[in-house]
């Protein structure tokens, strides 16, 4: 049986006067992987962005409730910083910071307060080796992170987040920037990295979605058009709008 | 006919660029050619003897080294701070607007007026006298504009997914400015900071009411002592005194010993941002 990790209830979002998210209502699965999936400008990053409340600084407003672990994240009294680091993100650009690859590790730990060096270094290379980075760069860790590889950056900044043990995993179209080789390797980490965190991804990428994916949600307009698990909606659209999405007839 | 519009656009820009470089070197080269005799090292750490007409400049490096530090304790902080407030704060829009204004109209303002400023408010007004302190404070005010602009626009270039990337991690506003934009932006800072210096070392009109003598016989002493200052003593050397075919040597020397320290100031902040940015390409 599945377990409810993330509700969504009646969630709506504005940016000034203009409705991005209209009436959102949806379940996040823990131990799954949640694919969000639409064309452009359909409110898929705005919508990822709200499970962290990073719309905050593109001063958008909410109404609806958004309840993890029994709280409503939507509430003005909650403690951001500890969201944040229980709700992880990557972005779709790879955002290293222009420090060495140990310092964007232990980022996190240090913002926190963290300051016993050798449980840091622990956690550094146990995050950099769950994400198959570390036998890579484990001569150079105190080089500059800029020096990695783009596939390796994205990786670097999935450890960066993994290193606060967060619960779930935001990725905002993490592979658009990478080629095909680092994309398939962050496919096959997500596989694995799922057996501990929930996941939601936005990707443009349908075949991509069909092929990481536990549950997809399709949204159109600011709207959910449909949501279910994803072998069923590939195989068997409820709606005549998604299949045409699925099989490339628009988007 | 389009070819020979290429070709005119073209020699335009070169003729411009030609231009600029000649002005420098005609600028430069008799500062070099009358100056750089005997420099080293009894021009640089002797007293100036006979009314000027003989002797070092040495303290008016020393003044001049004193009052650009000073001045930059007093002008770094404030003008930091109100950097970061313009770039990262930025809110409520007429206290932006307000510091805006204040900050072009400042810079629009000549010189001379700050250092009649500087007389009115710290030597007559607050008593400072003719000192040190009243000249630092001024030359703070003068930098200040200087100083916001650079700082702001270094904080600015800072891109914007690094600072995404600090909040998604549990930064709070202040930690993100002060554990990432701050840092990532700290060359350019460092760069445009010592620019300042090498504008303040140069300035004249503001310190001629506020702390410069023309002669002195000793280092100042405290705060509130006169000090002699590189720009203003060129300034006497051709203005004032009694034997001009004496002080007009002196007077190149001097101008050549403040052109190679702002030189070195400026080469500097150029070194340390290569040298710092070097680890950082995003």
């Amino acid at each position: 049986m599945v377990k409810e990790k993330i509700k969504v209830e009646n969630f709506n979002l504005y940016f000034k006067d203009k409705k991005v998210l209209n009436n959102i209502n949806l379940s996040i699965f823990e131990n799954k992987v949640t694919a969000i999936i639409g064309p452009s400008g359909c409110g898929k990053s705005t919508l990822i962005r709200s499970f962290n409340r990073m719309n905050d600084f593109y001063n958008a407003k909410v109404d609806g409730k958004i309840i993890f672990d029994g709280i409503n994240i939507n509430d003005r009294n909650i403690d951001l910083s500890n969201l944040r680091t229980k709700i992880g993100m990557v972005f779709q650009k790879p955002n290293p910071f222009p420090f060495s690859i140990y310092d964007n590790v232990a980022f996190g730990l240090k913002v926190k307060g963290i300051n016993d060096k050798s449980f840091i270094d622990e956690k550094v290379v146990k995050s950099l080796k769950d994400v198959w980075l570390y036998d890579e760069i484990k001569d150079r860790l105190f080089d500059s992170a800029m020096s990695l590889s783009g596939g390796q950056q994205q990786r670097l900044c999935i450890a960066r987040a993994l290193a606060n043990d967060p619960e779930v995993l935001l990725l905002d179209e993490p592979t658009s920037a990478l080629d095909p080789k680092s994309t398939q390797k962050i496919e096959e980490l997500l596989e694995v990295l799922k057996k501990k965190l929930t996941i939601i991804i936005v990707t443009h990428n349908i075949a991509q979605a069909g092929r990481i994916s536990d549950y997809t949600l399709f949204i159109y307009l600011g709207e959910i058009v449909e949501f279910g698990e994803t072998k069923k909606m590939f195989t068997a659209p409820e709606n005549k709008k998604t299949e045409e999405y699925i099989t490339g007839i628009f988007g | 006919m389009r070819k020979f519009k290429e070709f005119s656009f073209e020699f335009f820009i070169y003729l411009s660029t030609l231009i600029t470089i000649i002005s420098l070197f005609i600028f430069l080269i008799p500062i070099f050619k009358n100056g750089y005799k005997g420099i080293f090292p009894e021009f640089l750490f002797t007293f100036p003897k006979n009314g000027m007409t003989e002797g070092g400049i040495f303290p008016a490096i020393v003044g001049t080294f004193y009052l650009t530090i000073l001045s930059t304790f007093f002008s770094f902080p404030v003008g930091i701070i109100t950097a970061i407030y313009l770039a990262e704060y930025g809110k409520p829009k007429f206290l932006v607007d307000m510091i805006r204004t204040s900050i072009s109209t400042l810079s629009g303002i000549p010189s001379i007026i700050f250092g009649l400023f500087g007389l009115s408010f710290f030597v007559v007004r607050f008593s400072l006298e003719v000192s040190l302190l009243s000249g630092s404070l001024t030359l703070a005010i003068l930098s200040l504009p200087i100083i916001i602009r650079s700082v702001e626009e270094s904080l600015k270039s800072v891109p914007v997914t690094f600072k995404e990337a600090a909040y998604s991690l549990g930064c709070s506003k202040f930690e993100t400015i002060y554990k990432v934009s701050i840092p990532v932006a700290f060359p350019n800072i460092l760069t445009s900071l010592i620019l300042s210096i090498g504008r303040v070392a140069g300035e004249t009109a503001p310190i001629m009411f506020t702390a410069a003598t023309l002669y002195s016989r000793r280092l100042p002493k405290s705060l509130s002592s006169e000090v002699m200052a590189i720009p203003y003593h060129i300034y006497g050397l051709v203005t004032e005194g009694v034997s001009p075919e004496k002080q007009i040597p002196i007077a190149y020397k001097s101008a050549f010993v403040l052109l190679l320290l702002v030189l070195i100031v400026n080469l500097s902040a150029i070194i340390i941002r290569q040298k710092l940015r070097r680890q950082r390409r995003w």
